[in-house]
């Protein structure tokens, strides 16, 4: 047993150990809860373990859609989303573009995780097939769902309100256009830089 | 779920983006830390959110965080490219001189 091993193992218990704790608590809400909490925390703690940024990176996925997940159980469908489109799909991909320009790191660990990984699906899938089995007590049913009240339109009509956050909308609207083309300004490539050195050297600098 | 369960998620959110910024050698962990920390913040506000009358303010809040994220990821990893560029180290530790 490596370190590596003893991690995932033990990322594999907890992650058993909170879906159970949760549906002890509260049934099938509890669960729900209890594996976006662990995909939340599980993914964050991925992320500082890892050697590879890129799988640092990648596992930061696991963290926001657990945040989403947790904003679909606070009743924040429009919040879920805009987690979705805007944190996976735009800010993570941001951050990968960014670990492509970092320079290559030599501690791939490749074999050494194996026996971690097995035990954390393992369990997992142990777990769940073993509740699925039991009959997951507080589900509810289609018939009993409650009515889905969407908060995007009052969202929408909230920033657009005079009264309410068209200040802060407009300001946010002002902020994100400078901010990127002051992104792509600092990100530039100089003139200098398509220049053979010895050039640069001996012209303008 | 309760809402100190919302809360006990969060603090250990932003307690992990927080061992994240400050353990590892690499600026990229300290944006990924930075991550974690807004949306361990954004789990706050939905919850309070949530278990406070269900209104609209804290969801505006956590779209705010949002439209920050991404303004300061794009300017973060904008610096970091051209920290790169000028000093080929992406280590906060050895970047640490203002001008040649």
């Amino acid at each position: 047993m490596n370190s590596n091993q003893l991690f995932y193992g033990a990322l594999g218990l907890a992650g058993a150990g909170a879906m159970g704790a949760g549906m002890v608590a509260a049934g099938g809400p509890g669960l729900a809860f209890g594996f976006c909490a662990y995909l939340t925390l599980g993914g964050a703690a991925v992320c500082i373990w890892e050697q590879s940024i890129v799988r640092s990176a990648f596992s930061l996925m696991g963290t926001f859609l657990g945040v989403a997940g947790l904003f679909v159980l606070l009743g924040s469908d429009f919040l879920a989303m805009a987690q979705i489109l805007i944190y996976v799909g735009g800010i993570l991909a941001l951050l990968l573009f960014g670990v492509m320009l970092s320079p290559p790191d030599n501690n791939e660990r490749s074999l050494a995780r194996v026996g971690g990984t097995t035990v954390m699906i393992g369990a997992g899938v142990a777990f769940i097939v073993a509740q699925i089995s039991g009959g997951v007590a507080g589900w509810l049913v289609a018939d009993q769902l409650p009515e889905p009240n969407s908060q995007a339109r009052a969202i929408g009509l909230a920033f657009l309100d005079p009264k309410q956050y068209v200040v802060a909308f407009e300001l946010a609207a002002y902020l994100l256009t400078v901010a990127l083309v002051a992104a792509v300004y600092i990100a530039r490539r100089r003139r200098a830089d398509f220049e053979p050195e010895s050039e640069a050297q001996g012209g303008q600098s | 779920m309760a809402l100190g369960a919302y809360i006990g998620v969060s603090a250990a959110l932003f307690a992990l983006g927080l061992i994240c910024i400050i353990s590892r050698r690499n600026i990229l962990y300290v944006l990924f830390g930075i991550e974690m920390i807004l949306n361990a913040a954004s789990i706050n506000f939905a919850a309070f959110n949530r278990f406070n009358g269900g209104g609209l303010e804290g969801r505006v809040f956590v779209v705010f965080i949002i439209i920050l994220a991404a303004a300061e990821s794009a300017i973060a990893l904008a610096i970091v490219l051209n920290v790169y560029h000028l000093m080929k180290t992406v280590k906060p530790s050895e970047a640490d001189f203002l001008r040649e």
